[in-house]
């Protein structure tokens, strides 16, 4: 399924479609009823947007001076919102360069350190204990991650089970992209799927398109303390996401096009995850992509995911 | 592609620091602890190549938890001089190059060392952009009980998903984490 091309802000071949537009295209194929019950998240927020969040361009319609703007304002509603001073930056893709990731089920221990370390840098919402991965015990010998147990909380590792964190993995035809009917989400050139949260109508059905529950919904607007909040932010990334608006894994988008490691690596006590440019045939990860039996989840689905899992043979 | 650049930025290895010593259980007249370099005992003691456990040992070293495999103590410690190492074929090594002692070993692990699969780093996946600083051996394993131990598990998540856990309250385990640079 792809979306409509329809040009929703008046400039030719942009690309991009207007909410109202689409509004009115989702009810009339889903009929009146369901039309209002998923519009019904945007009624009841939109209290809570501003005008100008309202009006604001899609992403890749804003001009550079559009965009300084908008990042301006939403730092300044950082500091209203939640009193802490922040920096949103737009760091852009790198020529030349696919993320790729990969992680060694041999070694991972099951700590969630990595839940923790994306929890803390991505700015989630503290009550909810939100983060984009999912640890999951699974049975030794079982590859299903629907068998899995994201909510262990005894001594790990267990003696007869393994570790199997899964977080956005990044597909190179990603379904929950074909589906947003506002293109709201997409694929950036180095292959991270992103969301522009403010162009987000939160109807979720990116979260149900997603197979491997990579997304995540903010039910409510995210509560974090001030001291805690990680001023080192992206449009694109890490930025408190408002209520209403869809999430995910960005493979740290704001550190990773800086060069930098992702927040969850960095975090790995065991070294159970490599991170690098698929392109470079001198990187880690292409190392590990042709020296250990890697696989990827879901395969027989065909969305060709970024994320690679192997053990040690 | 981009073109190759002149310079990278170094990966450090963190190193072991100083000559190795055991704490004495003593603090001196500014409250810090007392540490005695091996050698002081060791100098004058003759080894025992019988022993390889903590507790067969009258003096000393005897709550040592040992669990790595069926090596004795002098498979690893140089007898002749017990501010270094030795590797298999007697060579002396530091105690800083430790990896090149484990690696004898665990050669596959060293492998994977080599090109980053093994072992936790922190910095740059991009060396033009800046560099990287990476475990050596014995920042994760005890050298003397290598088996990664069980740890407790940080908080499990929360959400719609995830059905919640009422009767576990948040850890807030994360605040004793250093701040995000
Ligand atoms: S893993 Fe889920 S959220 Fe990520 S690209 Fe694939 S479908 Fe989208
Ligand atoms: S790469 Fe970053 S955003 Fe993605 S799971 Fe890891 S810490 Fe979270």
């Amino acid at each position: 399924m792809s979306s409509s091309s329809t040009s929703g802000c008046g400039k030719e071949d942009c690309g991009c479609v207007s909410r109202r537009t689409v509004m009115k295209g989702v009810g009339a194929t889903l009929g009146a009823a369901a039309f209002a019950r998923a519009i019904a998240p945007l009624t009841e927020w939109v209290d809570t947007l501003s005008v100008d969040e309202f009006l604001q361009r899609h992403y890749k319609e804003l001009s550079l001076v559009d965009l300084k703007v908008v990042l301006r304002r939403l730092e300044k509603e950082t500091k209203e919102q939640y009193g802490a001073d922040v920096t949103i930056s737009d760091t852009k893709p790198q020529e030349g360069v696919k993320f790729g990731y990969a992680l060694n089920l041999s070694v991972c221990n099951g700590c969630r350190k990595c839940a923790e370390a994306c929890h803390l840098e991505n700015n989630h919402d503290r009550p909810s204990n939100q983060s984009y991965i999912r640890v999951f015990e699974m049975q030794k010998g079982s590859m299903d991650m629907e068998q899995g147990n994201a909510h262990y909380d005894k001594p790990v590792p267990q003696p007869d089970k393994f570790y199997m964190p899964v977080q956005c993995q990044q597909c190179e035809h990603p379904p929950c992209v074909d589906v947003c009917p506002v293109e709201a989400t997409w694929k950036e050139p180095d292959g991270i799927v992103v969301v522009d949260y403010n162009w987000c109508i939160g109807c979720r059905y990116c979260e149900a398109a997603c197979p491997y529950h990579a997304r995540r919904f903010n039910w409510t607007k995210p509560v974090i303390p001030k001291e805690e909040i990680n001023p080192n932010q992206g449009y694109l990334s890490n930025r408190i996401r408002p209520q209403g608006t869809m999430e995910k894994c960005t493979f740290c988008l704001h550190r990773t096009r800086n060069g930098r490691l992702p927040a969850c690596l960095e975090a790995c006590p065991t070294g159970a995850r490599v991170f690098g440019n698929l392109l470079d045939p001198q990187s880690e990860i292409r190392w590990v992509l042709e020296h250990k039996r890697v696989f990827i989840l879901k395969e027989d689905l065909g969305l060709k995911p970024q994320f690679f899992y192997f053990f040690d043979s | 592609m981009r073109s190759e650049p002149a310079v990278l930025h170094p990966v450090l290895i963190r190193e072991p620091d100083g000559t190795p010593a055991v704490n004495s259980g003593m603090v001196d007249a500014q409250g810090k602890a007392v540490e005695i370099a091996c050698v002081t005992c060791h100098a004058t003691s003759t080894p025992n190549p019988q022993i390889n456990r903590g507790d067969q040992l009258l003096k000393f070293h005897q709550g040592l938890h040992y669990a790595h495999g069926g090596l004795s103590c002098l498979s690893c410690h140089n007898a002749s001089d017990y501010s270094s190492l030795h590797l298999a074929d007697n060579r002396r090594i530091e105690f800083k190059d430790v990896m090149q002692l484990c690696g004898q070993c665990h050669g596959h692990q060293l492998e994977s060392y080599k090109h980053g699969a093994h072992g936790g780093m922190n910095g740059h996946w991009d060396l033009t952009r800046g560099p990287r600083t990476r475990n050596t051996c014995t920042n994760c394993h005890d050298p003397h009980a290598p088996k990664f131990p069980l740890v407790q598990p940080i908080f499990p998540p929360r959400d719609r998903i995830s059905v919640p856990l009422p009767e576990h309250p948040v850890q807030k385990t994360h605040e004793l984490l250093p701040k995000n640079p």
